[in-house]
């Protein structure tokens, strides 16, 4: 697909960041760049999630950040000293890995204790940190396992509390919770998100999967083609998308493909496919002969109300598709010159729907946001 | 392997075959066993089966005949400085070309295997020739050297096995707790991939200890080796004690197979 380059970048105050990325580029075979250009502050004590599909230079990211892999160009800072050629040991950062890479051949306590060997710290102290580290992750009974006897979540707190034991102000964790199952990973999601909290600690976290992202972070980078579409806060990247791919992978979106005619104060007027007239928000989005698209969540999409409404977009449309799912129906309606329209709407015993049957739908013109084509 | 009870005469019968031909192949394999062991308990000085008495004296002549004990000593010596040198050369290199970013990796290993692949025979000249030029033959260390060359190979091939299923975020585990690149292989490296280098280096003490052509060439009369001596024995004076000797060879070959069919079994489990 072909997505346009606006990229939206929240500008931070340097003073508060403790790891910057300044023009970083990464490419394995000297041709292709994994990442391109990265400017990344990432602040003292927040919670940071670097989110993508698979190849879009997240984990490579991560990876130079923990000391794995080299910025072909570009600097990274952190706390203020270059570290791109500090090797990992020197670097100080927690990190934890996807499928936990937990020693096999030592038990849980030996796990939990190797960084502090690395620290000076020995016997009674280093004994008494392990059981402090094994204690903040509910795991302190569990220290003379090995970690080929523990449930995947345990092994997980496990790589936890190993990243943690050494105090580091920077924990880096890379897909942590990929092999959980669905409530393991939602529980496991809060724990982490209130350890980070109560410890002050700054986070790196990686994962593609939205609604962790959503769970969890301070802020959001969203990571596509080795760039970074859009950096904000989980409420501000959801309503207020930069662009047509933060649009369509943060939550479910309709994007509908329109002409932008010209503005009404704050608002945008635009030409759907159908002819009819639409008012959306977002102006500053213009394409070449006027061509942008009009993005709307499911979940703003409703039946019509009777009577005339200012504020809102009304459109028929023909029912293709509809799916019962307990609270709320899913409709696939075509409209507005042959796009499919899918809309979310609270289940009501009063009315069905079947495919083939006629409807008027509406949206307000706030939760229509006008994007690049 | 047991067939159904409704199974046709025909495939009854090329069961029979199956099975028939594959106890033949074993026996085949083994039959040198049934040769070999007996013969060495036999009390005749000659050849002869089936054995009309039993008796220990050529084991009794292998253990108090000093060129017996001498080339036995030297064997382990040698086998256990190949061991060692072998399964540090071939770790290391294993370790090298397991990287994801190893340039020309299909070509380095082609390379690092070929001591198996090239007759035996031209590695001893070869030896021969090159070693002789630095006054290496005839000395232990040309011996070591040259059984170094044909044991890295299967230390190289056992060690990137195991490192193909070891998870390289276990190093970077180690390294991001603070831990140097050194103590990290030693502490976590090592450990999780040593079956893979115990069975190389017992493949590396096999082929030391088992070895003749190279050991021909390259050794004198004192660095003279266990299956050099058995070599010269069957040509200068064929008696049983080269019996006993094969056997406490075979003997050895059992025991180190065994360790190694533990080894792989518990990589495993």
């Amino acid at each position: 697909m072909n997505f346009s380059q606006k990229v939206s970048v929240v500008a931070d105050v340097p003073a508060d960041a403790l790891v910057r990325f300044e023009g970083v580029k990464k490419s394995y075979d000297g041709i292709n760049f994994v990442v391109k250009d990265l400017n990344l502050n990432v602040r003292r004590g927040e919670f940071l999630t670097m989110l993508g599909p698979s190849g879009s230079g997240k984990t490579t990211t991560l990876m130079m950040l923990g000391g794995f892999e080299r910025p072909t160009l570009g600097h990274i800072t952190l706390d203020g000293k270059p570290v791109e050629r500090l090797p990992p040991e020197k670097r100080n950062i927690g990190f934890v890995f996807q499928n936990y890479a937990l020693f096999p051949h030592m038990t849980v306590a030996e796990n939990v204790a190797f960084p502090l060997r690395y620290r000076g710290i020995k016997g009674a102290a280093a004994q008494q940190k392990v059981q402090e580290a094994l204690g903040r992750v509910s795991l302190d009974a569990l220290g003379n396992r090995r970690p080929a006897q523990l449930s995947g979540g345990q092994q997980q707190r496990v790589a936890l509390a190993r990243a943690l034991v050494f105090e580091p102000s920077l924990v880096l964790m890379d897909e942590p919770l990929g092999a959980l199952d669905k409530q393991l990973r939602e529980r496991m999601q809060i724990e982490i998100k209130q350890l980070q909290t109560s410890l002050g600690i700054t986070m790196v976290y990686v994962t593609h999967d939205q609604s962790e992202a959503l769970t969890m972070s301070d802020r959001i980078a969203v990571f596509h083609d080795g760039r970074i579409q859009q950096l904000a806060d989980p409420e501000t990247l959801y309503n207020e998308p930069a662009n047509r791919f933060v649009a369509s992978f943060i939550g479910e979106n309709n994007t509908v493909p329109c002409t932008r005619l010209g503005a009404e104060g704050d608002v945008a007027v635009i030409r759907m496919g159908d002819g009819s007239t639409f008012r959306a928000a977002g102006t500053d989005a213009v394409g070449a002969d006027g061509k942008v698209t009009m993005s709307v969540r499911p979940e703003n999409i409703g039946l019509a109300a009777a009577g005339d409404r200012p504020h809102v977009n009304r459109f028929a449309g023909k029912v293709r598709e509809v799916f019962f799912l307990g609270d709320h129906m899913r409709l696939t309606v075509e409209a507005l010159g042959g796009q499919l329209v899918t809309a979310r709407i609270p289940a009501s015993r009063s009315r069905s729907f079947a495919s083939g049957d006629d409807v008027v739908l509406e949206c307000c013109v706030s939760s229509c946001r006008l994007l690049e084509a | 392997m047991w067939l159904p009870s409704y199974a046709t005469p025909s495939e009854r019968l090329a069961r029979t075959l199956v099975v028939a031909l594959a106890v033949a192949v074993l026996l085949f394999l083994i039959a040198p066993l049934f040769i070999i062991v007996p013969l060495s308990f036999s009390r005749d000085p000659f050849f002869t089966l089936p054995v009309r008495e039993y008796s220990l004296r050529w084991y009794e002549d292998f253990f108090g005949n000093a060129r017996w004990m001498n080339s036995i000593v030297n064997s382990a010596i040698a086998a256990v400085l190949t061991t060692v040198l072998a399964t540090t050369l071939g770790t290391l290199a294993a370790l090298g070309i397991s990287r994801p970013d190893f340039p020309a990796r299909r070509l380095v290993m082609a390379l690092l295997i070929s001591p198996m692949i090239v007759p035996v025979v031209i590695v001893a000249v070869g030896s021969y020739l090159f070693f002789g030029q630095f006054g290496l033959t005839n000395t232990r260390l040309g011996l070591v050297l040259a059984h170094t060359a044909l044991a890295t190979p299967f230390v190289v091939i056992t060690v990137t096995a195991t490192l193909s299923t070891y998870d390289t975020n276990l190093t970077r585990a180690a390294l991001s707790s603070g831990a140097p690149p050194a103590s990290a292989f030693f502490r976590v490296t090592l450990p999780n991939i040593m079956p893979g280098v115990v069975s190389g280096a017992i493949f590396a003490f096999a082929t030391s200890f088992d070895e003749v052509v190279v050991a021909l060439f390259m050794t004198a009369a004192e660095q003279r080796t266990l299956p050099v001596q058995m070599f010269s024995g069957i040509r200068d004076q064929i008696n049983p004690t080269i019996m006993a000797a094969a056997t406490l060879l075979l003997a050895l070959s059992i025991v180190l197979f065994a360790v190694l069919t533990l080894l792989t079994r518990q990589r495993r489990a």
